[in-house]
């Protein structure tokens, strides 16, 4: 075979191989969307989102409950995880002698692979006895334990991406400030943390993003009951438990009313990525 | 508000770095040392080769679970690998700076950012449901190549555009086609990142387990074929953790999972290492 033919055939093989991949993307779109169609045009949208009651068995499929839990969850992750990884970033990039910063590199990188289903393990082993304890009520399974242990997986991601972008800071920046008299910390709170701030900004929307998108951690320690999250020591339900608990056994609207949940949790996450970019371009 | 001297401001910031550096730290160790120390007494032979018997108490072991996610991890990758590499050589090589190429990019950036349980809902939807493959091993692993598909694409392109401009020049310009110049030049320099990307994939193929529980079933049995269901170990965790009271199993079959993590990043490791040594000797 001529060299100028395979050239010419391989051309279009690697073509192929690039629209499959967008194919495989465009489907995944079409095909979530077009099973969640029926339950916006039976029950209606307002409804879907609106509703407080998700009764399946009655009819009523309001997935507002379930959305508070994932919102107030992953708030609650993020108020516990964000100030510690900074801090964690801060001692790593700037602060730890060299020995600690050696080891810890691949112990992140460790931390970051763990499967979630061990977080939550050690989460419901761990916490939830002792939340309820503390409650004195039920078995433990809440919004605090499935916030906790959000914030613990989250918290080697945010760490590494915080820590990379203060170390990408010029060296210069830092004995330039140094030279003018600033201590240590004041060059690292006026000078790196704004010049790393893009990447901060990064990391911790990648965090909130790994966090409302969590599943199974969540459902093994937030007992996964549909009620509007108003206390953190009861149980609640989040978006993708809702999705993970039920589809298995859904027939009909009530399938469709998940796809429906899935749209919702989709829209969600580009919703908080945008959110991100526009703050992202404002700064800058 | 009183404005605090600098070095006060200094001493107390430093404190509260230390304590929080220390407190992250002491955390993430006790996740792994709490699942290793109590997970490694329940592992043995007859842990590792019998297969769960089910019931409440969490009888027999994960012989059927480490085979389903063998089976699992081989088929994602027939599929990801030439899938993933291609398309990142069409992005990086061939792709001409069009409307379609930047709808590509941009999706897979959209992807990416995509949880699992969607990706599951979607392999639901299609391989469960519309083609009939029921809960069943190759439904997991076609869900899975969808799950890891942008990763692997963005991590061997960027591999592939490191590969110096002037190589792929020299190369031409002996009169090699494009292809030859692709096949023989640009993707032996760019083999170790790609390689890495694979390794990571497999990771987080082996760490995966909320696409995979709704589109694998929860059969506990030895997998027979390609289409009968299968329980990976992460989902096999998650089982013993909400039906049985063998948290004990569940913690052992965690602390396989994280040597297993550990094994393949530190092959990472090890392989870009090994790279890096012989780019030196070439030169």
């Amino acid at each position: 075979m001529s060299r100028y033919f395979i050239d010419r055939a391989s051309r279009y093989v690697v073509f192929i191989f690039g629209v499959i991949a967008l194919l495989i993307l465009a489907a995944i779109a079409i095909f979530i969307l077009k099973d969640s169609l029926p339950a916006f045009r039976e029950i209606g949208i307002s409804d879907i989102i609106f509703g407080t009651k998700w009764y399946p068995s009655r009819g009523a499929f309001g997935i507002l409950t379930m959305l508070a839990g994932s919102v107030l969850v992953t708030l609650l992750a993020l108020l516990m995880a964000v100030p510690l990884a900074l801090g964690c970033a801060i001692f790593l990039a700037e602060v730890a002698p060299p020995r600690i910063r050696r080891l810890t590199r691949p112990a992140v990188e460790l931390l970051v692979g763990i499967p979630s289903v061990v977080y939550g393990l050690v989460g419901m082993i761990v916490l939830c006895p002792l939340i309820a304890n503390l409650s004195g009520t039920g078995s433990g399974s809440s919004v605090l334990v499935a916030a906790i242990v959000l914030a613990i997986m989250i918290l080697p991601t945010v760490t590494s991406i915080s820590e990379d972008s203060m170390r990408a800071v010029p060296n210069q920046y830092r004995e330039g400030a140094l030279a003018l008299g600033a201590t240590h910390w004041q060059t690292i709170h006026h000078v790196i943390l704004p010049a790393a701030r893009n990447g901060i900004m990064a990391s911790i929307v990648l965090g909130t993003g790994r966090a409302i998108g969590e599943t199974m951690a969540v459902i093994m320690v937030i007992g996964n009951s549909p009620i509007f999250p108003t206390n953190i020591f009861a149980p609640a339900r989040t978006l993708t438990g809702n999705i993970a608990v039920e589809i298995m056994s859904a027939t009909g609207i009530h399938q469709s009313a998940l796809f429906a949940t899935g749209v919702v949790l989709f829209i969600l996450i580009m919703l908080i990525n945008s959110l991100a970019l526009i703050a992202y371009r404002k700064k800058t | 508000m009183m404005k605090l001297p600098p070095k006060l401001t200094q001493r107390i910031a430093w404190v509260s770095i230390w304590a929080t550096g220390i407190i992250a730290i002491l955390t993430l160790v006790f996740i792994v040392g709490y699942t290793f120390i109590k997970g490694f007494p329940a592992i043995n032979f007859e842990f590792l080769f019998t297969s769960p018997k089910g019931g409440v108490s969490g009888e027999g072991g994960i012989f059927s679970c480490i085979v389903a996610t063998m089976w699992l991890i081989v088929i994602t990758m027939a599929i990801l690998i030439p899938l993933g590499i291609g398309a990142a050589i069409y992005l990086s090589e061939y792709a001409p700076d069009n409307r379609l190429t930047r709808l590509i990019s941009y999706s897979l950036e959209l992807l990416a950012g995509v949880p699992s349980i969607v990706f599951g809902l979607f392999g639901f939807a299609i391989f469960v449901l519309a083609l009939h493959f029921n809960y069943s091993i190759v439904a997991g692993a076609l869900t899975l190549v969808c799950l890891l598909l942008p990763f692997l694409i963005r991590t061997a392109e960027e591999a592939i555009r490191a590969v110096p401009q002037s190589q792929r020049e020299a190369a031409l310009a002996l009169g090699t086609t494009k292809w030859q110049t692709t096949a023989n030049v640009v993707l032996p320099a760019a083999i170790p990142g790609i390689t890495t990307g694979i390794i990571l994939c497999v990771g987080r193929a082996v760490a995966e387990s909320a696409c995979l529980y709704v589109t694998m079933g929860g059969s506990a049995a030895m997998p027979t074929s390609f289409l009968s269901g299968g329980r990976a170990l992460a989902v096999h965790i998650f089982y013993l953790a909400m039906e049985t009271t063998a948290l004990d199993k569940a913690l052992a079959t965690g602390a396989i999972l994280i040597a297993l993590i550990l094994i393949i990043n530190l092959s990472t490791v090890w392989l870009s290492q090994r790279f890096y040594a012989k780019m030196q000797g070439i030169r």
